[in-house]
């Protein structure tokens, strides 16, 4: 199928995106990879009147060591997060939940940027980000500002993104020397997850001293397993202290029933992966 | 004398087809560009039951591009209705079929309007400005509910949702007993309800059509697997004169009986273009695919074995119910039938009868898809089996040991009257279980079993022959299948010894164009490289039936043998006659004609130029060295085997995965190893994808929600198992390649070996069925005791 | 709007509408019918090239993207006459049937062997997880690509 027809501009700057897309009002939309824009486009889902393309802002892409943490540009594409030595050593689960993203074509165009912004909740980086306490840089027509990933995502596909602001930054806090799991629950592996878990634990001497725990598709948002993360924290790091946190990992939670699974099933899930996840990432540590 | 030559058919020869396939020199439907073509969209309905109160076509007119936007109304006059081609009996009720809706939608997907343009673009976004309204009706989606009483209608007009009732019974038969009394009177009686959910073909290519009207006759290329049964129909649809229509199916990218069809859109495109005197094209989206091209499968099976407590097999009784969706296809009515005399396989039961419904619901129709009826029996009869050897205590392989026919009964004639003529089931299964180590397997299952494993081992069986080279033309006939079963070729000796052949058979992936040069290559003596291979062309290959059913090589291949043989002889004649001896003392071998006991001989080029030539030929001997013929089989062949599936269950989540999956078939004769084995894997893909991802569903209002493939799930090379597969052999008795076919023996025997497994892994634990798809969420509220 | 784009060496500088998908502008407007459309949501990989040397689906990038850029396409692999050593391994493993995926899969093939020259089994089944086949049920794709890699190894 074709989209419907479009006006298009790559600006080369941040502001120039801003005002273009500004300009456009609601109409506009925002490509970067294009790779869950494009889908929508052709099945005429969304008929934007005026396209935007962020792939001439140079200064959104790559990774770069920032002391405490790493700041990842929005545009830096999947397969850029997989490869990447910093990302590797400082944000593992990142890493592991990015390799589970779609499939390789995808991964070398779309961009962790586009991913968050789309706000899928089935997709796979959004409870990473959340588990890893990210803050989200965006520049709009009122300036730049940080919002922390707990309230970024604020709906289905829907986010703190103010109209004419664009996620340029992601900062992901270092968590060196974590252990890290994405466990991903899919029917077949080009399916959207039906539930993952994102996971990652600080372990001492065989203790748990901190915990991050996150689900995919719990909710229409990533939802933080503060449950889970607080029975595991001080706990010795055993079989069955992670099965009794795991128990928790569906509080809070709002899963869907929907051509998948049912919430039911979800929320058996999210306590099964849980604890395949925090396991793993012990394993791991 | 020359070395003696490797003989072609059996050799795994690379295929002919390769060079332009994997370059990308290839001629798709949707690759052709005429001068001034035009391109066709099509609106379809959203709605799956509803009165059409109107049609607004005013803004889209006036678009940039836009030459005609048609209505049912419009076309109403000309459009005909769509063919049925098998009508199963006398009194079948069969709606009319409309290319594109009038006054009615009978489900969501159906043409409501169309659109041509000077781009595809341009077309596409004028179908966005059609306003249509719709009174919505009710909609009919579920099969018990569509035959209850005081259903709501699909047709009113026709005052009923079933079409037709088709019953097969034994006793009345005269092949066997009464089934009802061996069930009243038996030891032990199963019974159980399967349902076969609806599938989508999913072939790669989308379909795409494009007619050129040409001055004095129209060319009509499609993506379809049956070009002359396309011409033909519509020719009787639209009234065209059949020699003024030429259908040519270019490089087409699969089919699986998806493209076994005369299709709405092929009617359109033909209608337009000749409107306009202009070529016109249309090429599918996927999700329009998905909305629009026929489904398969979509029954719901109970069915009730009788048997003594030693396992022996007294009794088997089938009810279908068989969704036809809104209208009659080409053969929609047919493909449960199909499955009718397969449910007895390859056991020998007493007493059979078979009744179906044919029903009527407010979705796309069903038709063929690969397998048409006979995965869904053999589904069937394999699950029935497992769980009959359940109930008795027996290992599923030994109840099928004391039932099946052994190999020294062939021929056999069965309870449903069809004759086996050969097969070797004890042979297959022998070897599949050697392969797959069945009893280090059971042991492991019952070690895990002890153990209270969280992933549990299911081991499944399935044995299963099935019915192929569709058909005898009589049998056909007496089961009212409007068209005959017979395959044509014919061969072209060129005067420098090059050979064309010319086969009525339409392969889409197959390979025939590598087998079939095999096939002559041998025969004739000449080399694989100097055979032309020519189909798919209704002005080229005038005759024909076309690819599906597993047909092709066991009636195509035996109608290449037969003019083959056809040109040998009048070779023989010749040759005889120029060496001044009789044709009785004529010997051929490896392409020389020699005269027997003596140093005379000619080459089979020799007599070429002197048949060309004809300066020399014997009184009444035509010029030329061709020959044409057509086959018609007596029986169908019957190919059998045995798959066995080993799948891991974890019973924390209810993922399944295929852990091994051994197959040994039998599929007769051999030409091309390299290709049966391929057939075989993309067989097995179907058949598990069946079993574990694929469904097709509807909401309540009758809308796809699988429409795109992001929702129907396809197995990626990541979701499917190494297969290991083997073949025993037994030569087919009804052609002469001694060949069986195997195109759908993959997909026929897979489905249950995978859902056996599943239930076989999970049967301590309560477990006595998991519905189709087996998705980790069905099977895991299965092991919960709920719905599965 | 003009964009010039190089495909399989060519040079190419065309008026296009920004809503042009890359395969419809290779396929409709250069000719390059050896690409294909198998889905509308990227989930077949049938229209998969090489985009500036990495593997896209070319029906989820915007023709307008590609400005400036260089495209491989199935077309392009071929040397001479001679085949590119993944499409002889397709061709001698009986690797496609229809070959409708095959332009698709041998392009991610490629990059899945320039990413990884020697991919086990596992590796290659995940490489591919992007395109869809029908036909072949995968296993001779995984002989195909596993011994492309060896080919491949062995004229380094």
């Amino acid at each position: 199928m074709i989209p419907a027809a479009f006006d298009y501009t790559a600006p080369s700057t941040v502001d120039e995106a801003v005002r273009a897309l500004v300009a456009g009002g609601e109409d506009a939309k925002a490509i970067a990879g294009g790779q869950s824009l494009l889908p929508v486009l052709r099945l005429r889902l969304a008929a934007p009147t005026l396209v935007v393309d962020l792939s001439r802002l140079t200064e959104l892409a790559g990774v770069h060591d920032d002391g405490d943490s790493l700041l990842i540009g929005a545009l830096t594409t999947h397969h850029e997060v997989q490869r990447d030595p910093h990302v590797r050593e400082h944000a593992a689960l990142l890493r592991l939940a990015t390799d589970t993203v779609a499939d390789p074509q995808i991964r070398h165009r779309g961009t962790l940027g586009g991913a968050l912004a789309h706000a899928d909740p089935a997709g796979d980086l959004l409870a990473p980000v959340l588990a890893l306490d990210a803050v989200l840089r965006c520049t709009g027509p009122a300036g730049t500002r940080e919002v922390p990933a707990a309230e970024f995502f604020t709906d289905y596909f829907t986010t703190a993104l103010e109209p004419g602001e664009l996620l340029t930054h992601v900062r992901v806090p270092k968590l060196t020397g974590w252990g890290a799991r994405y466990e991903k629950f899919s029917r077949v592996a080009q399916a959207w997850s039906i539930v993952a878990v994102a996971a990652a634990v600080k372990v001492v001497d065989g203790v748990v001293e901190q915990a991050r725990v996150a689900l995919t598709n719990m909710g229409p948002t990533p939802v933080r397993a503060r449950g889970v993360e607080e029975a595991l924290t001080g706990e010795p790091a055993t079989a069955e202290a992670i099965r009794a946190a795991a128990a928790r990992a569906a509080e809070g939670t709002d899963p869907v029933t929907d051509g998948n699974a049912d919430a039911e099933y979800r929320t058996h899930l999210a306590r099964v992966l849980t604890e395949r996840a925090v396991t793993a990432a012990v394993s791991d540590a | 004398m020359t070395a003696a030559v490797e003989p072609e058919v059996g050799r795994a020869r690379r295929r002919k087809e390769d060079a332009r396939l994997i370059t990308g020199a290839t001629r798709w439907t949707d690759n052709i560009r005429l001068p001034g073509m035009l391109h066709l969209a099509v609106l379809r309905s959203p709605v799956a039951h509803a009165r059409i109160t109107s049609v607004d076509t005013t803004e889209a007119v006036r678009l940039p591009g836009v030459l005609e936007v048609l209505t049912g109304a419009d076309l109403a006059a000309e459009q005909g209705s769509l063919p049925c081609a098998w009508p199963i009996t006398e009194d079948m009720l069969a709606p009319p079929a409309p290319s594109i809706a009038v006054d009615e939608v009978n489900f969501a997907g159906e043409v409501v309007a169309a659109v041509v343009a000077r781009t595809p673009e341009e077309a596409q976004d004028a179908l966005a400005a059609i306003d249509v309204d719709y009174e919505d009706l009710p909609v009919v989606l579920d099969l018990t509910a569509a035959v209850a009483d005081g259903a709501d209608l699909v047709h009113p007009d026709l005052g009923t949702n079933k079409s037709a009732t088709w019953v097969f019974d034994s006793a009345e038969a005269g092949t066997g007993g009464d089934a009802t009394a061996a069930i009243a009177e038996a030891e032990v009686v199963v019974e159980r309800t399967f349902r076969q959910q609806r599938l989508i073909p999913a072939f790669m290519e989308p379909r795409s059509v494009v007619v050129d009207p040409g001055p004095d006759s129209a060319t009509l290329w499609s993506a379809t697997q049956v070009p002359h049964i396309l011409r033909w129909m519509l020719s009787a649809v639209l009234g065209i004169p059949e020699h003024k229509l030429r259908v040519i199916a270019p490089d087409v990218g699969g089919g699986f009986g998806g493209k076994l069809q005369v299709t709405p859109e092929e009617v359109l495109t033909l209608l337009v273009a000749r409107r306009l005197g202009k070529p016109v094209k249309w090429t599918e989206s996927r999700t329009e695919s998905m909305l629009s091209g026929h489904h398969g499968r979509d029954q719901l099976q109970r069915i009730t074995v009788a048997a003594r407590r030693d396992g022996t097999v007294t009794g088997l009784k089938v009810d279908l119910l068989a969704d036809m969706g809104a209208y009659l296809r080409l053969i929609t009515p047919g493909v449960p039938i199909l499955g009718a005399f397969m449910y007895n396989a390859i056991y020998k039961f007493p007493a059979y009868r078979f009744t179906c419904t044919n029903v009527f619901t407010n979705k796309v129709p069903t038709d063929a898809y690969r397998g048409a009826g006979r995965p869904e029996a053999t589904f069937a009869i394999e699950r029935i089996m497992d769980e009959l050897a359940a109930e008795l205590g027996v290992d599923p392989l030994e109840l099928r040991r004391r039932n099946w026919i052994r190999h020294d009964e062939f021929p056999f004639t069965t309870v449903a009257g069809l004759t086996y003529d050969t097969g070797d089931y004890e042979a297959a299964t022998a070897r599949a279980v050697e392969l797959f180590g069945y009893d280090e397997l059971r042991a492991e299952q019952a070690r895990r079993r002890a153990d209270h494993d969280t992933v549990q081992l299911g081991i499944g069986v399935s044995t299963y022959t099935e019915m192929c080279g569709l058909a005898p033309s009589r049998v056909l006939g007496a089961l009212r299948y409007g068209a005959g079963g017979w395959e044509h070729a014919a061969i072209r000796v060129l005067p420098t010894g090059k050979v064309e052949l010319i086969t009525g058979t339409s392969p889409h992936g197959q390979g025939h164009v590598t087998a079939w040069s095999q096939i002559v290559a041998d025969r004739l003596g000449v080399p694989f490289e100097d055979v032309e291979v020519l189909h798919g062309d209704t002005r080229v290959a005038h005759r024909g039936m076309d690819s599906y059913g597993s047909r092709s090589l066991a009636v195509g291949g035996t109608a290449v043998v037969l003019a083959a043989d056809k040109v040998l002889a009048k070779a023989r004649t010749v040759a005889a006659h120029l060496m001044e001896c009789s044709p009785d003392d004529v010997e051929f071998t490896a392409g020389t004609f020699a005269v027997r006991g003596t140093a005379t001989s000619m080459s089979l080029g020799e007599v070429v130029v002197a048949a060309h030539v004809a300066h020399n030929l014997p009184d009444g001997v035509e010029p030329g060295l061709d020959a044409e013929a057509t086959f018609d089989p007596d029986n169908f062949s019957y190919p059998h085997g045995t798959h066995l599936c080993a799948v891991e269950v974890d019973t924390e989540t209810g993922r399944v995965v295929i852990r091994s999956y051994v197959c040994v078939d039998d599929v007769g004769k051999v030409v091309n190893p390299m290709i049966v084995e391929g057939q075989v894997h993309g067989g097995l893909a179907q058949g598990i994808a069946q079993a574990l991802f694929e469904e097709a569903v509807h909401d309540e209002g009758g809308t796809l929600t699988t429409a795109t493939l992001a929702d129907y799930l396809l197995p990626s090379a990541v979701d499917l198992p190494w297969f290991t597969t083997d073949r025993t052999e037994t030569p087919a008795d009804t052609n002469p390649l001694g060949v069986k076919g195997v195109g759908e023996a993959g997909t026929i025997a897979s489905t249950p070996a995978v859902v056996n497994a599943v239930v076989d892994a999970l049967r301590h634990l309560g477990v006595r069925d998991v519905e189709m798809p087996c998705t980790p969420m069905r099977v895991w509220k299965a092991l919960r005791g709920g719905a599965a | 709007m003009r964009i010039t784009v190089t495909v399989d060496g060519v040079n190419y500088s065309d008026e296009v509408e920004p809503r042009t998908l890359l395969v419809h502008h290779l396929r409709d407007r250069l000719g390059k019918t050896g690409t294909v459309v198998g889905c509308d949501t990227s989930n077949c990989g049938a229209c998969t090239v090489h985009l500036d040397g990495r593997s896209v689906k070319s029906c989820s990038v915007l023709a307008v993207q590609a400005d400036g850029r260089a495209v491989t396409t199935v077309e392009g692999l071929a040397d001479g006459g001679e085949l590119h050593p993944v499409q002889q391994a397709f061709h001698e493993n009986h690797a496609l049937q229809c070959g409708f995926c095959t332009p698709g899969m041998i392009m991610q093939a490629i990059d899945l062997l320039a990413e990884d020259p020697d991919p086990d089994e596992d590796a290659v089944r995940h490489g591919l997880e992007g395109n869809l086949c029908r036909c072949t049920g995968y296993q001779n794709i995984v002989h195909a690509v596993r011994d492309a890699a060896r080919r491949l190894g062995g004229t380094r």
